[in-house]
């Protein structure tokens, strides 16, 4: 991406300039469903019951969040409303409730759909009806593809690159290495698998065990018993929140300590690492492109105020350690952004050509030096993260900025 | 539930034969409406394409509560085990479209075969099984299913647990009506010619047969039935009813998955055939209604009327639908097909 710069400049000074003239012409206000002079209106699906009921938080923060912004008075002079469903993370109701909001409360566009299998069900629906399916909340490598899906946009670093850091970190880190491979059997967990099986290469035969477990179990005992089992020194561990938390206690309970990988989308300090116990997630690596909200050094930084502020004021009551709260915070803003510059023009094209002309965007609540980047082929936002390893009650970064090229399509 | 299901059933037969035969004069109008709701609803905006594809899901529930009814309310065997049957439907009607690049309307008589011919198999070591065991039996089907189309080794046919995509067709004959409103009429079609055969199928001596098997075996079998033959009959024909509404309902939904037949839609076409009435046809289009209606929105009204009412605690989402059910069973312990016909009947004999 960087070898690109003066493209990157030059789009982005035409998207600037297409962004002002949108601007000046307000006479020319264009409007597909769900965008008046005075409401844009925004759809959701999130898991607010069963068992990825941890994300739940993030529905609530970016719903307050478009409350702040519409108490600051809207975006460009409308109001957001913002209408959230309950999917359970299952896939068929997700459907149903995407159809509803498409269909029947004809909103302008779908922002941050919760979850690879869910997503993955509404996919070809949306870009067949021409609905963007905006920063999607999973990381799967398959939302980045504009040429056959340009209406679907993912934001947070794919799970085959952070797949592929860890595998590399391992080689580089641990002595003979015999990895065990805990996977929650889906397209989310696949893509983690693919990845880090791609970093390692001609190493692929130190995974000595591969468990999974399906999204509707109820726990993951017997899995953890056979890595276990398997000998293994190494545990990448591919699951969402209440998996992760079940599997960093399990292994502290039949003292298995291999070198512990832990996904991010499994990073919240409250969802995840609490109820593992504190004392049994020590050592726990994760990579990460946001700031944890229990990291003390972001405390004086203009951001994590902003942030505080935030939560004090919009979110009472939530825990501040939920690192979904900081997540639905930095989406939130992205998706802000990007409607702003879409000025007067509120046309679903104009939305995607937007999401698709980020030019180093800072983000409040990423990592220093992590920005947003897109354009017209790259439909993958964030592609840098950090490693940190948990110390205490919270996540100490240690490594710098470790950035990928996106997998070319 | 054994007894209580036999109780309403032997209650219910008599009555849901004189209901039909009353009902006979103005069902005719009720479905020509139902017909004409696309150009009604549809050119005045009244009901949206949504609002279509909600009214498909009633009546492909409807035919899948109907293949229950005439297995559990007419012929007395229970099954746990339906949402299995309208699984295999499904996945025939998504694989064959999927894969084999099938026209949708090809889907259902191969949907109808495949589904029948699994029931009638799966009949066959259920004659033993007398009661709760069958029930316990087709309820191990309905957890097993799923499974299955998850199996690794499926996956290149099932596409595991991320499920098949489809699309709906477009209405033929450059018709003016949008996709979900033709999908609309077909199921309505499908619907009407599934009542209609099932109607004359129990007024027919088989059907005499098969209330004689519910309600004295042995009896029955004294009388020359073949209680074997038309037990395990029987067993295909609601396979084949509810496979049916299965492949409607990929076609309709444009997509399956296992998550999409979990144990619960099972249940769910038992509670809609217990609370539509058991024993009746018309009972079937209220459960069909009520799976639809209650099980989909009973969350979402628990959320609304804790919000309203400003309750102190937060109710857990099936709060309603257990409500609903309690009150239901005991002022209508016939279903809701049943409750009616009493109800009639009080105002007409007072």
């Amino acid at each position: 991406m960087r070898r690109t710069t003066r493209r990157q400049v030059l789009s982005g000074v035409v998207g600037l300039a297409v962004g002002l003239t949108a601007g000046q012409a307000a006479a020319q206000k264009k409007y597909d469903d769900g965008a008046t002079d005075t409401e844009i209106k925004i759809g959701h699906t999130n898991p607010y019951s069963g068992n990825a009921s941890a994300y739940g938080v993030i529905g609530k923060t970016i719903e307050a969040y478009f409350k702040m912004i519409n108490d600051q008075g809207g975006i460009n002079g409308r109001k957001v409303s913002f209408i959230t469903y309950d999917d359970g993370y299952a896939p068929p109701k997700t459907v149903e409730m995407v159809r509803k909001l498409v269909e029947e409360d004809k909103v302008l566009l779908l922002f941050n759909t919760l979850g690879t299998p869910p997503n993955t069900a509404i996919h070809k629906y949306m870009n067949a009806k021409k609905v963007p399916q905006l920063f999607v909340a999973t990381g799967a490598s398959k939302w980045g593809h504009p040429k056959e899906f340009p209406w679907t946009m993912g934001w947070q670093p794919d799970y085959a690159t952070e797949g592929a850091i860890y595998a590399k970190h391992i080689l580089a880190n641990v002595k003979d290495p015999k990895i065990g491979v805990l996977m929650q059997n889906d397209d989310y967990g696949k893509d983690y698998f693919n990845g880090f099986k791609a970093g390692l290469g001609k190493d692929a035969d130190k995974i000595v065990q591969l468990s999974t477990y399906e999204v509707t179990d109820p726990t993951i005992d017997s899995q953890m018993i056979q890595l276990k089992n398997a000998g293994a020194n190494v545990f990448f561990n591919i699951t969402t929140p209440k998996f992760a938390a079940q599997a960093i206690k399990k292994a502290a309970e039949i003292g298995w300590k291999p070198a512990h990988y832990l996904n991010n989308v499994s990073d919240s300090v409250a969802t995840v690492m609490k109820p593992a116990g504190f004392e049994n997630g020590q050592g726990v690596m994760v990579a990460q492109y946001r700031k944890d909200a229990t990291d003390a050094q972001w405390a004086n930084s203009a951001d994590y105020k902003a942030w505080k502020a935030f939560m004090d004021k919009y979110m009472p009551g939530v825990d501040q350690k939920d690192a979904g709260t900081v997540y639905g915070y930095a989406v939130t803003f992205t998706l802000v952004e990007v409607l702003k510059r879409a000025g007067d023009n509120l046309t679903r094209e104009n939305i995607m050509k937007q999401a698709a002309s980020l030019k180093d965007l800072e983000v409040p609540m990423l990592l220093p030096g992590i920005k947003v980047n897109t354009s017209a082929t790259d439909f993958y936002p964030i592609q840098a993260v950090r490693l940190s390893r948990f110390k205490g009650e919270t996540w100490e970064l240690f490594s710098d900025i470790i950035s990928n090229e996106s997998p070319s399509q | 539930m054994a007894t209580t299901t036999t109780a309403t059933t032997e209650a219910g037969a008599a009555d849901s034969k004189r209901v039909q035969f009353g009902r006979a004069r103005w069902i005719w109008p009720v479905i020509i409406f139902l017909a004409l709701l696309p150009v009604i609803g549809g050119k005045t905006g009244l009901i949206s394409n949504y609002g279509f594809l909600q009214l498909s899901l009633m009546i492909v529930y409807a035919i899948a509560v109907l293949g229950l009814i005439l297995l559990t309310g007419f012929n007395g065997q229970i099954s746990l085990g339906h949402g299995a049957f309208f699984a295999v439907g499904a996945y025939v009607a998504a694989v064959l479209i999927d894969q084999a690049s099938w026209p949708y309307w090809a889907t259902l008589p191969v949907a109808a075969i495949v589904c029948f011919s699994v029931g009638y198999v799966f009949g066959l070591p259920a004659l033993r099984l007398e009661g709760h065991y069958l029930a316990l039996a087709t309820f191990a089907l309905a957890v097993a299913v799923p499974q299955f189309l998850k199996y690794r080794h499926f996956e290149w046919f099932t596409n595991g647990v991320q499920g098949i995509n489809i699309f709906k067709p477009d209405p033929p004959f450059g018709l003016p009506l949008s996709a979900d409103q033709w999908m609309y009429l077909i199921v309505l079609a499908v619907a009407v010619l599934m009542f209609w055969v099932a109607r004359n199928l129990l007024d027919s001596r088989s059907g005499r047969a098969l209330t004689a098997i519910r309600d004295h075996t042995m009896a029955a079998s004294t009388m020359g039935i073949n209680v074997a033959h038309y037990k395990t009959v029987i067993f295909g024909i609601s396979a084949l009813y509810t496979g049916v509404a299965g492949a409607l309902h990929a076609i309709i939904f444009e997509f399956v998955s296992p998550d999409s037949f979990r144990f619960e839609l099972s249940i769910a076409i038992l509670v809609g055939a217990v609370v539509g009435g058991i024993a009746s046809l018309p009972g079937a289009v209220i459960g069909g209604v009520f799976v639809q209606v209650i099980e989909k929105y009973a969350d979402a009204l628990t959320k609304k009327i804790t919000a309203a009412v400003h309750l102190p605690i937060d109710l857990e989402p099936w709060t309603i639908y257990g409500i609903a059910l309690i009150v239901l069973m005991y002022t209508m312990p016939m279903g809701i097909a049943g409750g009616l016909t009493l109800l009639w009947r009080r105002i007409k004999g007072s």
